[in-house]
């Protein structure tokens, strides 16, 4: 499955001439496109022909933007409906992007790069949406708010959150992947030294509840936590202006 | 001990740091243990808020889990890119 010593991503293409000379591809670059793309090509195909009474995957599609109107209408308030469609994308592309390694793949959020330019976005969604709500002036002023002494604490809680945010998705996901790479090898090892079977048999079956454990349950509950606080300290920005 | 190079003792520390780390896990493991029983409690007295209690619990057991999360981060930097050894 996964190599125990070189627990970073592979480099799948690189060039070593030509004007793009030193520019490579790594297999988090590829697998996060295949999923983008097949994100987008469901969301096509399921409402290329849509009907009153839904049926196939339509219906799939209804259920998914229900969950997400309903996710973000309970958290964020009826007003900030209009994050629903940002917060559905993210939440199925974590979903699909985390869930890789049920086929054997490494997940795309077991590389940092990703989980921080997701948190980059949201960071400057937070802050731009903070800005808009209450002008360039009460953005300022709300740094120094009770008091102005509070104002390191509060640019550095500002920072800190996009920062745990990263750490906590890329921390779960490579711990996952460390710990089904390290029992893979070992029941290999089991298996041909101990058992001396010619193929590693013991690695079919046996990992099957860390499968289920890390390769559907992780991702589900590490996608909805990511968006609950992505929706939390959006609505955070917004409200707490308009409560004075 | 004179045939111990610095770069094995250095390494050799370093994977005992690692696991001096991975100790803040039983702090945060009974922090969650005592949120995951306070939501409970209050799923058996107000069975019908359970759906807001779980998404609370959720997102708080996440901010609790920073901590060991980070910890991990630590661990892994030591055992796989240690920053140390290029010091010597």
């Amino acid at each position: 499955m996964h190599d125990v010593n070189n627990i970073g991503p592979r480099v799948i293409l690189w060039f070593d001439e030509g004007p793009l000379k030193g520019l490579y591809i790594t297999e988090t670059v590829f697998w996060t496109l295949i999923v983008a793309a097949g994100v987008i090509v469901f969301a096509l195909i399921s409402a290329r022909r849509l009907t009153r009474d839904p049926h196939g995957l339509q219906g799939v599609a209804e259920l998914i933007v229900e969950f997400t109107y309903n996710m973000v209408t309970n958290t964020m308030g009826k007003r900030c409906i209009g994050f629903a469609p940002f917060i559905g994308a993210l939440f199925l592309f974590l979903l699909f992007g985390n869930a890789l390694g049920l086929l054997g793949f490494r997940p795309i959020t077991a590389d940092m790069n990703t989980t921080f330019a997701l948190a980059a976005l949201v960071f400057f969604l937070i802050q731009y949406n903070s800005i808009k709500s209450r002008g360039i002036k009460g953005y300022l002023r709300h740094f120094c708010e009770p008091y102005p002494l509070m104002l390191p604490i509060k640019v550095i809680e500002e920072f800190t959150f996009p920062i745990s945010l990263s750490f906590r998705l890329f921390g779960n996901i490579l711990a996952g992947v460390i710990i089904m790479a390290l029992v893979f090898s070992g029941l290999g090892y089991l298996s041909e030294t101990v058992l001396r079977l010619p193929i590693p048999l013991l690695e079919a079956g046996f990992p099957l509840p860390l499968n289920v454990f890390f390769d559907i349950f992780e991702p589900i509950l590490q996608a909805f936590v990511f968006s609950m606080l992505t929706m939390s300290f959006i609505a955070k920005a917004i409200a707490s202006h308009e409560e004075h | 001990m004179s045939n111990v190079t610095p770069e094995a003792f250095v390494l050799g520390l370093s994977a005992i740091a690692s696991a001096i780390v991975m100790f803040v896990g039983f702090g945060v493991g009974l922090g969650q243990g005592l949120a995951t029983g306070k939501a409970v409690e209050s799923i058996a007295r107000q069975p019908e808020a359970k759906g807001d209690i779980m998404s609370t619990m959720f997102a708080g057991l996440a901010m609790t889990e920073t901590s060991v999360i980070f910890a991990l981060i630590v661990a892994l930097v030591l055992l796989f890119a240690n920053p140390l050894v290029g010091k010597l």
